[in-house]
C-alpha cells in the first residue's frame, strides 16, 4: 500500500456541520411559531411568516434537516468505523450530502410559499419527493456497500438500527407520498378518506419509530459505549429490544386515529402494539444506561456523557409516555391538546436533540484533530437546555391536561362550561412559559456552535487511517 | 363486518395478530435465560465491546405483561379482525349511549323552555344563561363571542334583521338556515353601470359619491334592482335582500367591496340546525339572541 488508507471523514464534517447550522435553523423557526402561539401579531399579516405556513417549516427542519444531517454523518462514521473500511463510493456518498441539502431548501422555500401535499411530517410536493427518494436510494447504496466490504464478520448492534432505519424509511416514504400530480407543484394523495388517514399515521408514527428512534438508537450505541468507554450492557438485550422494536412499532400507528372513522380494529390493534412497545423500547434505554455500570462517576465530571445519559432518560419518559396516551380513555383527554405537543418534544428536544449534541461535542472535534475549546461551556450549554426542555414539557403537560378538562366539562345542564376561545384566552400563559423553554434551547445550541466553531477555527480537516481489526479474544 | 369486502382479510388479520403476539412471547422466551455476563469476544473500531448480560428480570416481566395485557385485550374488545368482542363494545354503542345518558339527563330542562312562550322565555333570566352557554358553544365560530358578527356574518346585537327580528322568526332562522343570494349583474348590466349602481348605492347612506355617476346610477337601480331592495332601497325582510341605506353592511361599504357585490354577487349561507340542535335548544338560543337586540334598544 503506496499510502496509508483513509476513512472518508470529508462527507461526515459536512453532514455535522449542517447538523448544527439546521438545528439553529429549525429551533429559531420553533421559536417563531411559540411566539406567534402567545402573540398572534407576530403573524404580521403576511402569508409567508403566518403559522400555518413555518409549523410544516419547523417540522421538516428540525426532523429532517437537523435530525436527517446528524444521522447521515454519523451512520457514514459508524459503519466505517465498526466495519474498519472506508466509505463504499464517495461520489455517491457526496451526492446524498447535495442532495439532501437540495432536498432541505427546497422544502425551506416551497412551504412558506404554501406549498404544500397537507400530509403531516409529509408536506413536500411530489418533484422533491422523487428527489427524497433518489437521495436515499443512494444513501442505502453507500451505506450496504460499506457493511458488505466490512472486514470484522459481526456486524455491530449501532448499524443493525441505522440499517432497519435506512429500509423502513424508504419504504414509508415511498407509500405514504404515492400520489398523482395535476401540476408542477400540486399532486393529490392516490388514497381517499380513512384509508388516506391510516397510510398517513402509518407513516407518521413510524416516522417517529424509524427515524427518531431506531436511528438515533443507533447514534447511541456507538457513541455511549465509545464516550463512556465502557463496554455494551448486554448484547442479548440488544438483538431482542430490536427485533421486538422494529416488529412492533409498524403496528402502532392507528393510536393516532382513535375515536374516528377508522375501523375499531385497528384502533385496538393500534393500541395494543402501541402498549407493547413499552418494552421493545426500554430494552434500548436499559442498554444505553447500564452501559455506564462501574462509570457512574463519570458523570459527575463529563458534560458530553451527562448530555447522551438525560438524553436516554428523556427516551425512556417518553417512550412510556407514548403508550399511556394510546390508551384510548387517555387518549380521549389528551388527543388534540397540548399534550400532544409536550410528548413530542420531550421526545424531541430531550431524546433527538441531546443525543445529537452529544454526539456532536464527541465527533466534531475528533473530524478536525483538536480538543473541544471549552468544557463549561458544554456543561453551560446542558444546563441551559435542560431548564428549556423542562420549562417546555412542563407548561405543555399543565396546558394540555387543561384544555382537555376545559372542553369536556359541561355545567348542570349539559351545555359545556367553556367556549373554546375561553380555553385559547387559558393557554395563554402556558405559551408564553412554553416560548421561554424555547429560547432556552435555542440558546444552548447557538452556546454550542460557538463553541465547536472556536474548536474547529483554523484546523486542518484530520481524516484517521483505517487500523486493523483487533483479534477477537477467545472466551 | 362491513369493515372487510371479503372475509378473507378478516381472518387475515385475526390470525397475523394472533401469531404476532405468540411469536413475540416464543421469542422474548428464547432468551430469557440466565448465563454469564461474559464480553461476546467481538471487538469493533479498536476498543468497542458487548458483555452479554442476562436481560433484566423485570424487564421481562413487563414484557410478557404487556403481551398477555394485549392477548386480554383483544379477546374482550374487536381487534382480531371482525370478531366483535366478548364485550360487544364498539365506539358507536359508547356514542350512541352517552348520548342517550345526557338526553335523558338534560333532556327534560330544555323541553320545559320549549312549552313556554318565547316572550316568557325571554324574560326568564335562567333560560337566557342557558341559551348565552348555547350561543358560546355553537354559534361564535361565526358570530363572534360578542355576537356582533364580522365581515360576511351578520350582527346579532343590533336589531337590524335581513330577515326579520321577531324571535318566532330568529328561531326560523336557526331551523332551517337561510341562503343569501345577490346575484351576479356585471354580465347583465356591464362593467360601467356596475361603477354607476355602486356610486348610488353608496350615496343611499350618505356616503361621498361622484354625484354624476350616482345620478346615472339611480336610473339602473331603478330598473334592476328595486325588483327585491324596494324602490325605497329599504329592502325586503321575506327575501333576505338588506336595507342599503342603513350603513350597515354585511359585505363591507367601499367603493370596491360595493362595486363586488354587484358585479359577481353574494351567496351567504346560514346552516340549518334542525337536526343538530333539536327545536328544545334552538327555542333558547332565538330567545338568547332576540334578548341582544331588545337590550339594544
Amino acid at each position: 500500500m503506496a499510502e496509508t488508507e483513509t476513512y472518508n471523514y470529508r462527507v461526515v464534517r459536512q453532514f455535522a456541520i449542517m447538523t448544527i447550522i439546521w438545528g439553529i435553523v429549525g429551533m429559531a423557526v420553533g421559536v417563531l411559531i411559540a411566539a406567534q402561539l402567545a402573540w398572534p401579531v407576530l403573524n404580521f399579516d403576511i402569508p409567508w411568516l403566518t403559522f400555518s405556513r413555518l409549523r410544516p417549516l419547523h417540522t421538516n427542519a428540525v426532523i429532517f434537516a437537523f435530525g436527517g444531517c446528524a444521522l447521515f454523518a454519523t451512520s457514514y462514521y459508524v459503519v466505517q468505523r465498526t466495519c474498519h473500511v472506508r466509505l463504499y463510493s464517495d461520489k455517491l456518498a457526496a451526492f446524498t450530502f447535495w442532495g439532501w441539502q437540495a432536498v432541505i431548501v427546497s422544502a425551506a422555500i416551497t412551504l412558506p410559499l404554501g406549498i404544500t401535499s397537507s400530509k403531516e411530517y409529509a408536506e413536500l410536493e411530489w418533484p422533491i419527493d422523487i428527489l427524497i427518494t433518489v437521495v436515499w436510494v443512494v444513501y442505502a447504496i453507500v451505506f450496504f456497500g460499506t457493511l458488505g466490504r466490512r472486514r470484522i464478520q459481526h456486524i455491530y448492534v449501532a448499524n443493525w438500527f441505522y440499517a432497519a432505519f435506512i429500509i423502513t424509511i424508504a419504504v414509508l416514504h415511498i407509500f405514504n407520498s404515492l400520489a398523482l400530480p395535476v401540476s408542477f407543484l400540486k399532486s393529490y394523495s392516490v388514497y381517499a378518506g380513512v384509508q388516506d388517514a391510516m397510510v398517513q399515521w402509518w407513516y407518521g408514527h413510524n416516522a417517529v419509530g424509524f427515524f427518531l428512534t431506531a436511528g438515533f438508537l443507533g447514534m447511541m450505541y456507538y457513541f455511549v459505549p465509545k464516550q463512556a468507554q465502557r463496554p455494551v450492557y448486554s448484547y442479548r438485550l440488544s438483538i431482542v429490544h430490536f427485533w421486538a422494536l422494529v416488529f412492533t412499532y409498524i403496528w402502532a400507528g392507528p393510536h393516532h386515529l382513535h375515536y374516528t372513522a377508522l375501523p375499531n380494529w385497528a384502533q385496538s390493534l393500534g393500541m395494543v402494539m402501541s402498549l407493547i412497545l413499552i418494552a421493545p423500547s426500554w430494552g434500548g434505554m436499559i442498554n444505553g444506561i447500564m452501559t455506564l455500570s462501574g462509570a457512574w462517576d463519570k458523570l459527575r465530571t463529563d458534560p458530553v456523557l451527562r448530555f447522551m445519559i438525560v438524553a436516554i432518560s428523556f427516551y425512556g419518559m417518553s417512550t412510556f409516555e407514548g403508550p399511556m396516551m394510546a390508551i384510548k380513555t387517555v387518549n380521549a383527554l389528551s388527543h388534540y391538546t397540548d399534550w400532544t405537543i409536550g410528548h413530542v418534544h420531550s421526545g424531541a428536544l430531550g431524546w433527538v436533540a441531546l443525543i445529537i449534541m452529544g454526539t456532536m461535542y464527541y465527533l466534531i472535534p475528533r473530524l478536525y484533530g483538536r480538543e473541544i475549546y471549552n468544557t463549561r461551556l458544554i456543561e453551560l450549554h446542558f444546563w441551559v437546555a435542560t431548564i428549556g426542555i423542562v420549562l417546555y414539557i412542563v407548561s405543555m403537560w399543565v396546558s394540555g391536561i387543561m384544555q382537555g378538562l376545559m372542553w369536556r366539562a359541561v355545567n348542570d345542564d349539559g351545555t359545556l362550561t367553556y367556549s373554546f376561545v375561553e380555553s385559547v384566552q387559558a393557554m395563554h400563559p402556558y405559551y408564553i412559559t412554553r416560548f421561554l423553554g424555547g429560547v432556552l434551547f435555542l440558546s444552548g445550541i447557538l452556546i454550542m456552535a460557538w463553541n465547536l466553531w472556536k474548536t474547529i477555527a483554523g484546523a486542518r480537516p484530520a481524516d484517521a487511517a483505517i487500523p486493523a481489526p483487533a483479534t477477537a479474544t477467545a472466551h | 363486518m362491513a369493515d372487510f369486502f371479503s372475509g378473507f382479510w378478516s381472518y387475515f388479520i385475526g390470525t397475523v395478530s394472533i401469531l404476532s403476539i405468540v411469536v413475540l412471547i416464543v421469542f422474548i422466551a428464547g432468551f430469557s435465560g440466565k448465563g454469564g455476563s461474559a464480553p461476546t469476544g467481538h471487538i469493533w473500531d479498536e476498543d468497542l465491546q458487548e458483555l452479554n448480560n442476562p436481560l433484566p428480570r423485570w424487564w421481562l416481566n413487563l414484557f410478557y405483561i404487556s403481551l398477555v395485557f394485549g392477548a386480554v385485550y383483544l379477546v374482550l374488545y374487536p381487534g382480531l379482525g371482525s370478531f366483535e368482542g366478548v364485550l360487544g363494545w364498539s365506539q358507536k354503542k359508547q356514542y350512541d349511549e352517552e348520548i342517550q345518558a345526557a338526553n335523558n339527563k338534560f333532556g327534560p330542562i330544555f323541553e320545559k323552555y320549549l312549552q313556554q312562550d318565547l316572550q316568557d322565555v325571554i324574560r326568564n333570566k335562567d333560560a337566557l344563561i342557558v341559551g348565552k352557554r348555547l350561543f358560546s358553544t355553537y354559534c361564535t365560530t361565526c358570530h363572534g363571542s360578542d355576537a356582533r358578527g364580522a365581515r360576511g356574518f351578520p350582527n346579532l346585537a343590533d336589531n337590524d334583521w335581513l330577515y326579520g327580528g321577531a324571535p318566532e322568526t330568529i328561531k326560523t332562522t336557526i331551523m332551517n338556515g337561510r341562503h343569501g343570494i345577490m346575484p351576479p349583474w356585471e354580465g347583465v348590466i356591464g362593467n360601467d353601470n356596475v361603477m354607476k349602481v355602486g356610486e348610488y348605492v353608496r350615496g343611499l347612506s350618505g356616503q361621498n359619491v361622484d354625484t354624476a355617476m350616482a345620478s346615472a346610477g339611480k336610473e339602473v337601480f331603478s330598473q334592476f334592482c328595486i325588483a327585491c331592495h324596494g324602490a325605497d332601497a329599504r329592502g325586503n325582510q321575506a327575501l333576505g335582500a338588506p336595507n342599503l341605506t342603513d350603513d350597515i353592511w354585511l359585505h363591507g361599504s367601499s367603493r370596491q367591496r360595493i362595486q363586488e357585490t354587484i358585479a359577481a354577487g353574494r351567496q351567504s349561507l346560514m346552516p340549518p340546525h334542525k337536526e343538530f340542535l333539536g327545536e328544545a335548544r334552538i327555542h333558547l338560543l332565538a330567545a338568547y339572541i332576540s334578548s341582544l337586540s331588545q337590550a339594544e334598544k
